[in-house]
């Protein structure tokens, strides 16, 4: 995989997804390797970002590597009307890979044309954000030792969830998922993944109600639901506290169970979960970090 | 009495290309997209003609003007039914049907207002994923843009 850019999840086979977490171990069992340490990685973050950008800055800096970059456009020359080909390419001279997020959806793709740097992709606009699917693959195979046969719940904006439609994509290459989607009428997963995971030789069942999966799950996958995604603010009201989730709630589930969450949560998991041993959701951010020195190892050839 | 015409009698291309079999409504459309707007010869168009294949049809009559594949195929994705005759010196030299590309490459635009190639100096390019109910999926921002919503720059 050296030199070769990540823009979307369906860029990687199975086989090299499964290489990537294989390396995420080895960075899970040692994170503080100085390999990095003669190589010099740009973090473009023309969007403002909390953890996707301290997670890539800290797997570099863990590594030895040195960052250079900008934390949001305005302090650069983005501002004064630079156009993003430009400073691509005058960026790329000044390191060994980029890693960029950007509010337009295709500009990584296109950064990723412009010359021989590769560019991981931190997030292009509601399209693709593939450092995340590989996150909370590693995450599901950490907690479950494997990525086939599951009951994966995924639980409540799956129209608009960018990591939910990657999530669904990238386990629908593994073997006999069965997905139980969970979510108001208004918010259900685009038919076009559901005919994806079908035609995968997958399973999927819908519910309105999160109670009905929680006892028949190995994975709860919990997304933020937004206020803003509803024509009709009464029907907000109204479910808004069925996509909460409870500590009580998680009496009777499998003892293998394992809430995750991309972050950021607003009410969505109780903070009375968090003590709960099926609380994963932490360590799925700290995984992060992991899965993107295994991606930076990979990408300049390290490993 | 002398008998009336019925039918709109256009005279017959000595030299040029007829560009028969467009839906109709998409007449302009096609003007357009091969920039026959800005032609100088003669050009004669119709719409809503009778059609014994479609019911009713589009026509365009262009002097001293023949297509290449690549420009003509650019009409495939609003007028894939069209059929191209060549005249030369009155006769019918060769006729063809238009043919849609796999790939779509600076001629149209993604439906995507948050895409980088509304926004920035980036040549749109596309992969066709279906052929007769046309569809394409943008090479960057990866949504699909159907046959109602192309539009051309």
């Amino acid at each position: 995989m050296k030199n070769r850019s990540l823009i979307s999840i369906n860029d990687y086979s199975k086989e090299e997804i499964l290489h990537i977490l294989k390396i995420a171990e080895e960075f899970e069992a040692n994170p503080r390797q100085k390999i990095l340490e003669n190589h010099v990685i740009a973090s473009l973050f023309f969007e403002p970002s909390t953890r996707t950008r301290l997670s890539f800055e800290s797997a570099i800096m863990q590594l030895g590597g040195k960052v250079i970059g900008f934390t949001d456009a305005s302090s650069s020359s983005v501002k004064k009307g630079e156009s993003l080909r430009d400073t691509i390419e005058t960026i790329s001279l000044y390191s060994d890979l980029i890693v960029m997020r950007h509010p337009l959806e295709g500009s990584s793709r296109f950064a990723s044309e412009l010359n021989d740097t590769p560019v991981i992709n931190a997030g292009d606009g509601a399209n693709q954000h593939p450092t995340q699917c590989l996150l909370d693959l590693y995450s599901i195979m950490q907690t479950q030792n494997t990525l086939d046969g599951l009951d994966i719940a995924l639980v409540g904006d799956l129209k608009y969830g960018r990591t939910v439609h990657s999530l669904v994509i990238a386990l629908s290459m593994f073997k006999n998922t069965r997905f139980h989607l969970v979510s108001p009428f208004e918010l259900k997963l685009p038919r076009s993944i559901k005919d994806f995971i079908i035609a995968n030789g997958h399973t999927y069942e819908q519910y309105t109600d999160i109670s009905q999966v929680i006892e028949k799950t190995d994975i709860l996958y919990m997304t933020r639901i937004q206020q803003e995604r509803f024509a009709d603010q009464l029907e907000y009201e109204r479910v808004k506290n069925s996509y909460i989730l409870e500590n009580s709630m998680l009496e009777n589930s499998r003892d293998n169970l394992r809430i995750l969450h991309p972050m950021p949560r607003v009410n969505e998991i109780d903070e009375n979960v968090d003590t709960n041993e099926k609380a994963h959701y932490f360590q799925q951010a700290q995984n992060g970090v992991f899965v993107r020195q295994a991606l930076l190892a990979s990408i300049l050839g390290l490993r | 009495m002398e008998n009336k015409k019925t039918e709109l009698k256009v005279s017959a291309l000595e030299n040029g290309t007829v560009i028969d079999h467009i839906p109709t409504g998409h007449v302009l459309q096609v003007m357009r997209i091969l920039n026959l707007e800005n032609f100088e010869d003669q050009i004669y168009f119709g719409a809503n003609l009778d059609s014994k294949k479609y019911g009713k049809k589009g026509l365009i009559k262009v002097s001293n003007r023949f297509f290449e594949d690549l420009e003509i195929n650019k009409i495939s994705l609003v007028a894939p039914t069209a059929t191209l005759i060549e005249i030369r010196n009155f006769d019918v030299t060769k006729k063809s049907g238009v043919t849609i590309p796999d790939t779509v490459e600076g001629f149209a635009k993604c439906i995507n207002p948050k895409c980088i190639t509304n926004h920035q100096k980036v040549a749109t390019k596309f992969y066709v994923t279906d052929k007769d109910d046309l569809k394409m999926k943008c090479h960057y921002c990866e949504k699909i843009t159907k046959k109602n919503d192309v539009e051309f720059l």
